[in-house]
């Protein structure tokens, strides 16, 4: 389960966002999922609600929001835009297993239905991302 | 906020020291000598690490000749150990597909790897970089904040002239910089030496081409008894910053 290795990243983000703002408790966290990292969105946030509990004392009440974000690719080449859910249904479990590992891989394993090109941007969803901290 | 940024320090803070091989042009010997220097590294009992960063082409896997290993999957990645050393690459995930990224792509894969991997307690973690003064290298500037710089260049004008700009730019961020080697060394006179006596850098050690060389790629008990890793091993072994 990598997805540990992100939740940690939410939380030590928190963490260090909260010594910036001098917060004493974090009341909430929100957290946006992109699709191209194809994250188990169940397996996350049970796996986000273990890593509070361990860790310091003015993270383990957030309250943890989330928010899917659909993944848009777009040719750098011809302009194309198109979502990543219509070029998912080519892949095979493999290659998407190594998208899910490291998004960029979408350029290995992807091209632009429109005139093949690998060199596409990723507009949004790509991967998990801190939306919002709040605390007092 | 990106949060695999925060998470960057805690997953080196096993690793004592994280040495970059580096050199502005490409063809001068950072992968051979990144990956020859991590297996002399170990030879010594050091626990070592290879990380390449070279992600548009990668080689050190076929320097190693590791094929078909992969991470293991546990709280991150574990990097798979190929001839004693912890060994991530980009080709875990590529391999043997072209990877054409670019811009910020390469800056995400750099955070990714990161963010993700969890190395074991290391002595040394050695990072084969690309060449250049592009993304990569101003993003392990960034990321790695303790990385300590080593640079290669032959005694060509042409290498020499890149590797002075890098030098420079190095200088000027105030990285940490070990010094250079001069590989490939093919005539008896040392212009790599005169230049770095101009630029006031420390020349590590020279090391003769080696016609042999190319005959261990692939095999890393072959590659440790090359007249080149003798050479890097005389050079490593005799400097201070190599012991912990």
């Amino acid at each position: 389960m990598h997805e540990w290795a992100l939740a940690e990243g939410v939380v030590s983000t928190a963490l260090k966002e909260a010594e910036k703002g001098q917060l004493k408790k974090i009341a909430r966290i929100k957290v946006k999922i992109g699709e191209l990292q194809q994250i188990d969105n169940e397996l996350f946030k049970s796996l986000l609600e273990d890593v509070l509990r361990v860790e310091d004392a003015r993270v383990r009440e957030a309250k943890l929001e989330y928010e899917t974000e659909e993944a848009i690719l777009k040719c750098r080449v011809c302009g194309h835009e198109w979502p990543f859910s219509d070029s998912k249904k080519e892949l095979s479990e493999e290659d998407a297993e190594l998208i899910h590992f490291i998004p960029e891989m979408a350029k290995v394993y992807l091209r632009c239905p429109q005139c093949k090109s690998p060199d596409f941007e990723v507009v949004k969803g790509r991967g998990v991302w801190v939306e919002s901290i709040e605390g007092e | 906020m990106d949060p695999r940024l925060a998470i960057i320090e805690r997953r080196l803070e096993d690793v004592k020291r994280i040495i970059a091989v580096s050199g502005g042009k490409g063809g001068v010997g950072k992968s051979l000598t990144a990956s020859t220097m991590a297996l002399i590294f170990s030879q010594q009992g050091y626990k070592t690490g290879l990380l390449d960063l070279d992600f548009c082409g990668p080689s050190t896997h076929t320097i190693l000749g590791a094929k078909g290993v992969l991470p293991r999957e546990e709280k991150g990645v574990i990097p798979p150990e190929i001839d004693g050393l912890e060994f991530m690459s980009i080709v875990h995930y590529a391999g043997d597909n072209p990877s054409p990224i670019r811009g910020i792509d390469i800056s995400n894969v750099l955070i990714e790897l990161l963010a993700i991997t969890r190395w074991g307690e290391l002595d040394f973690l050695v990072v084969d970089m690309p060449p250049g003064i592009g993304d990569t290298t101003l993003d392990a500037i960034r990321l790695l904040k303790r990385a300590e710089f080593l640079l290669i260049t032959t005694q060509s004008k042409v290498s020499l002239e890149v590797v002075r700009k890098l030098l420079r730019m190095l200088k000027e961020l105030r990285v940490p910089l070990l010094g250079v080697i001069a590989n490939m060394k093919f005539s008896g006179s040392s212009p790599v030496a005169e230049e770095m006596k101009i630029l006031d850098i420390p020349l590590l050690g020279e090391i003769r081409f080696d016609p042999h060389l190319e005959d261990s790629i692939g095999k890393a008990d072959r590659l440790l008894n090359t007249q080149f890793a003798e050479e890097l091993r005389r050079v490593l072994l005799g400097r201070e910053w190599f012991k912990l």
